[in-house]
């Protein structure tokens, strides 16, 4: 009898085991499911996200730094601007790089590199801190996320707040992030802040509410010089700008050494871009 | 408008030099004092209970006076070490999230459970065992509600006979074997929080987590050699100078090897020189020289190596007195060297753009959740928790009696 009652809770506890090891994938799934539900909550009835590849490039060459993408980011995310907050909050910003003759006897190819991105751009920058004869380039780089395939951001939140979403963009729950700032420290590129709204991560979503409704994200929407370039590899339209690009360029992606790999690619971009 | 005429500047802008990025320029880094004081707090943990372990497992008698207190102050640590955690997040009250629907992938998501493990299967159990005959004891011979307190721990066993208490020192015995191995992975975890950010020079790196598990070991066996020699003051008794002696011994073998380990990390910096490599050699020689080069390395390291091994030497020859202030003093130099290391990796880790063009400046403020004040206090209150402890579970026993 005894035996017999001890060999029933061995059972019992077997089956415990084995229950809790069936209702993690059970909850790996519901989590899947929330998330997809998350995806097409901020996009219209219908959309599927895996039926779409969303990339973002940038073409260095064209971009005039008027600094528009910048404020019309802003303006379409509410995303945190001064004067009621400091200049510290930004999903897409534009630097600015100068790069100075070497001095004269130096016996160096290139002088040194001077960036800045005042306010991300938006309100233009200030006259060169070189005269214009010792300027031996001059160039801007418009920045967001660089949408990885290995993100570091997603790999290290702590509550899985942060995730691909099948479409390629790279998304974040707001109302399950706990605002550890975990994700900003793993971004390489510095594409994350925490919003002193919200107290959560924020980042280029690439407007995603705009781009599962047919329309472009509003940095592309307003670029007068179509220095940036947005596309679905999915879906190429004729004549598809995106495919053109990969075409006529040769291309560049940021920091390729820590092994990221960024599906926003630069073209016309130097080596002192980071 | 008040702001008008007061006059009052709120906000003062910081500092920056060359770049950074836009996103980075923020008045105060990301992770302030409430990160800093989150690994020294478990660094010392880890380090009173391994502390406590060399007692238990390798049966090293002349610690035992010091073997209850290494546990009651491994464990009064242990149940701050989650607040500064707590407090610097940004949603607090979704901290449950973490335990509830963990990402696997996240070092700090798997911390919860480490945490978890170490609080429950480890500290709290082996405690219990430890102490198990004397809340019985007490529970009969206590009146009032300290009495009803030691009825409550015991919780309703009372059984005493020599089986039972062979029983309980052969399960603490067990769980201080599996406590070892659990408080490496509790550091090494904090550890690998900051090494398995790759975006970060200054972090990203494989040595991390034994830097960390290290210089845990040295704090904690440092507070124990603080906290026995306060409480000694305070109880107007002797210390026992072949228990401090060997405390002294281990303290200055693991600083040994700490100080290796940091070495070879800095000369493997240095060596290979990588793209971080000058953002990270300016952050040594400016940003960082105070907390770096003289708290961390001079006072914190080379002069207690000194102090320590000069008594390793010549121990005979020293008098009393004069060893119980260079083990006294060597403690609190310790214990003040590795929390500016802490302040090096969290705080020095943020002070650099990762753009590498541009270093941000850092005050820190005195009031306010990332403040002087928040950080005094956090750091008292083990302190506090181990003085209740010490108070309600103080005990002549030795362990293997």
């Amino acid at each position: 009898m005894k035996n017999q009652l001890s060999r029933r809770s061995l059972l019992g506890r077997i089956s415990a085991v084995a229950a809790g090891a069936l209702a993690a994938p059970v909850a790996k799934a519901a989590k899947a499911v929330t998330q997809k539900l998350l995806v097409s909550s901020d996009a219209p009835k219908g959309y599927d996200p895996t039926q779409h590849e969303w990339v973002m490039a940038i073409d260095a060459n064209r971009c005039i730094g008027c600094g528009l993408c910048a404020e019309a980011c802003k303006k379409e995310n509410h995303v945190p601007a001064p004067p009621d907050y400091p200049p510290c909050y930004f999903r897409t910003w534009v630097e600015r790089y100068i790069i100075t003759e070497p001095k004269p006897g130096s016996g160096a190819a290139r002088g040194e590199t001077l960036v800045d991105s005042p306010n991300g751009g938006i309100n233009g920058y200030p006259e060169a801190p070189v005269p214009k004869e010792e300027i031996q380039h001059s160039f801007f780089v418009p920045k967001l996320c660089n949408l990885c395939q290995h993100s570091p951001c997603t790999q290290v939140c702590p509550v899985g707040a942060t995730f691909d979403a099948p479409d390629g963009a790279v998304l974040i729950d707001p109302t399950y992030c706990i605002g550890c700032g975990f994700c900003i420290q793993a971004c390489p590129y510095g594409c994350r802040f925490l919003s002193p709204v919200t107290k959560t991560a924020e980042k280029c979503t690439l407007c995603y509410h705009r781009i599962t409704r047919g329309l472009k994200p509003a940095c592309v929407e307003v670029c007068p010089t179509q220095a940036r370039i947005f596309g679905d590899l999915k879906h190429p339209v004729p004549d598809d700008p995106i495919q053109q690009f990969y075409q006529n360029n040769l291309v560049e992606a940021l920091k390729p050494h820590l092994g990221t790999e960024p599906r926003v690619f630069y073209a016309g971009i130097d080596k002192e871009v980071r | 408008m008040t702001n008008e005429i007061t006059n009052i500047v709120q906000v003062v802008m910081p500092h920056f030099e060359g770049y950074v990025y836009p996103n980075e320029a923020t008045r105060q880094p990301l992770w302030g004092i409430l990160i800093v004081l989150y690994p020294y707090i478990t660094g010392l943990v880890a380090g009173a209970f391994i502390m406590a372990s060399l007692v238990r497992v390798f049966n090293v008698k002349a610690l035992e006076p010091v073997y209850r207190l290494s546990m009651l102050t491994a464990f009064a640590f242990l149940l701050c070490a989650p607040l500064p955690l707590l407090f610097h997040l940004g949603h607090p009250e979704r901290c449950f999230e973490v335990m509830m629907t963990p990402h696997l992938t996240s070092p700090m998501a798997i911390f919860g459970f480490v945490y978890a493990w170490y609080l429950m299967a480890v500290l709290l159990l082996e405690l219990w065992f430890d102490y198990r005959r004397d809340f019985v004891e007490w529970s009969e011979t206590t009146p009032g509600f300290k009495g009803m307190l030691y009825r409550l721990f015991t919780v309703g066993v009372t059984d005493v006979s020599e089986a039972a208490v062979r029983l309980d020192h052969k399960t603490g015995h067990v769980l201080s074997i599996v406590g070892i191995p659990s408080a490496f992975l509790l550091h090494g975890y904090v550890g690998f929080i900051f090494g398995s950010i790759k975006a970060n020079p200054w972090w990203g790196n494989v040595l991390m987590p034994i830097i960390f598990i290290m210089s845990a070991m040295v704090s904690g066996i440092a507070l124990c050699v603080f906290n026995y020699m306060v409480l000694t003051w305070i109880r107007r008794k002797t210390v026992d100078m072949k228990c401090l002696d060997a405390m002294g011994m281990f303290l200055f073998y693991a600083l040994v090897v700490d100080t290796a380990i940091e070495g070879l990390d800095w000369i493997h910096r240095i060596y290979s020189a990588e793209e971080g490599f000058r953002v990270i050699q300016y952050m040594a020689r400016e940003k960082l020289f105070y907390t770096l080069s003289l708290g961390q390395v001079t006072f914190g390291t080379l002069v207690p190596l000194i102090l320590l091994g000069l008594l390793q030497l010549i121990r005979r020859r020293v008098p009393e007195l004069q060893r119980r202030r260079m083990y006294f003093g060597s403690a609190c130099l310790i214990l003040t060297g590795v929390l500016a290391m802490r302040w090096n990796v969290v705080i020095g880790g943020q002070l650099f753009s990762k753009s590498l063009r541009g270093v941000m400046g850092y005050k820190m403020e005195f009031a306010g959740l990332e403040g002087w004040f928040m950080g005094a206090a956090l750091l008292c209150l083990p302190f506090v928790i181990l003085t209740v402890f010490v108070k309600l579970f103080h005990s002549e026993r030795l362990p293997s009696k």
